[in-house]
């Protein structure tokens, strides 16, 4: 199950086939647990490797924001709340040039194997409600360019990209 | 995430501080609970001017707040929200049904 905002550029076609043209480089691989507590070590690692790729401080907040809420959605509904499970959190840096622009981006990749997500809780749910819960997914949607589902060898893998504005390239000046 | 509470001319304030995420919001849920509807407290404030992060499950709580302090026919005020929180709110279309004030002085004014 893919959800793809509108993008300036066309890069990645899938969790598992990248755009060939697109480059990924490993950033940081880490295994927690499904320990709410260890949620915010994972933001303020997450928060550093946007500051690496140089994500202005607003689009930061969207990328952390969104590990956050995915993180908690894996420990309460994937690991029924249940502490001690096993979760995988790859972080990767995306390039690739898009119309002679580079375009940088970064890619978080979830893995759990607790229960299969429903794909009908998948679509969030209005906002016109005034009512607690159900905002995560909502959260997600809006600051990622990029989400994507899937369940494959009794595991859940969620892929997060968000992308920097393309750098246009530098032309030199006339005459040289 | 620190929670305070200070007594002032019949209502409460509430001084949140740290991180609200899914380790904490039971924790600020209860405290607005107790507030709301076991103390009957009025008017209740919650200054949010150092909480650092809230996710969608302190938003949660907040809704919670909101919807029990309407039932007692109370008031739920917030106050100093900084960027990462009012952002959390306007993604999730709250920043117009909650009262929120700029910081303490506009909001006990109210």
């Amino acid at each position: 199950m893919v959800h793809d905002r509108n993008m300036p550029t066309n890069p990645d076609s899938g969790m598992a086939s990248r755009d060939r043209e697109s480059q990924a480089d490993l950033l940081l691989r880490v295994e927690l647990e499904s320990n709410p507590e260890a949620l915010c070590l994972v933001r303020a690692m997450v928060e550093r490797a946007t500051e690496v790729l140089q994500f202005p401080e607003s689009e930061s907040r969207a990328v952390v924001r969104s590990v956050d809420e995915a993180l908690t959605n894996v420990i309460r509904h994937a690991y029924k709340g249940r502490a001690g499970h096993t979760i995988e959190v790859t972080c990767r840096r995306l390039r690739h040039v898009d119309n002679g622009a580079s375009v940088v981006g970064i890619e978080i990749v979830l893995e759990d194997a607790g229960e299969p997500f429903e794909p009908e809780k998948l679509q969030g749910r209005s906002l016109d409600e005034l009512r607690p819960g159900g905002l995560g997914l909502h959260f997600i949607r809006q600051s990622m360019d990029k989400v994507e589902f899937r369940r494959e060898k009794g595991k859940n893998q969620l892929r997060l990209v968000k992308y920097l504005a393309p750098v246009a390239p530098v032309k030199s000046p006339q005459g040289e | 995430m620190q929670i305070a509470a200070r007594e002032l001319q019949g209502s409460t304030i509430l001084d949140l501080s740290g991180d609200i995420d899914l380790s904490h919001s039971p924790e600020m849920r209860k405290a607005l609970l107790v507030q709301i509807k076991e103390k009957r407290i009025p008017k209740l404030f919650l200054n949010l001017k150092n909480v650092r992060y809230i996710d969608s499950s302190g938003i949660a709580s907040l809704v919670e707040g909101l919807k029990a302090s309407r039932d007692q026919g109370s008031r739920l005020i917030l106050f100093g929200l900084n960027t990462t929180v009012r952002e959390v709110m306007q993604l999730s279309r709250l920043q117009k049904i909650f009262e929120i004030y700029e910081d303490e002085e506009q909001a006990l004014a109210s």
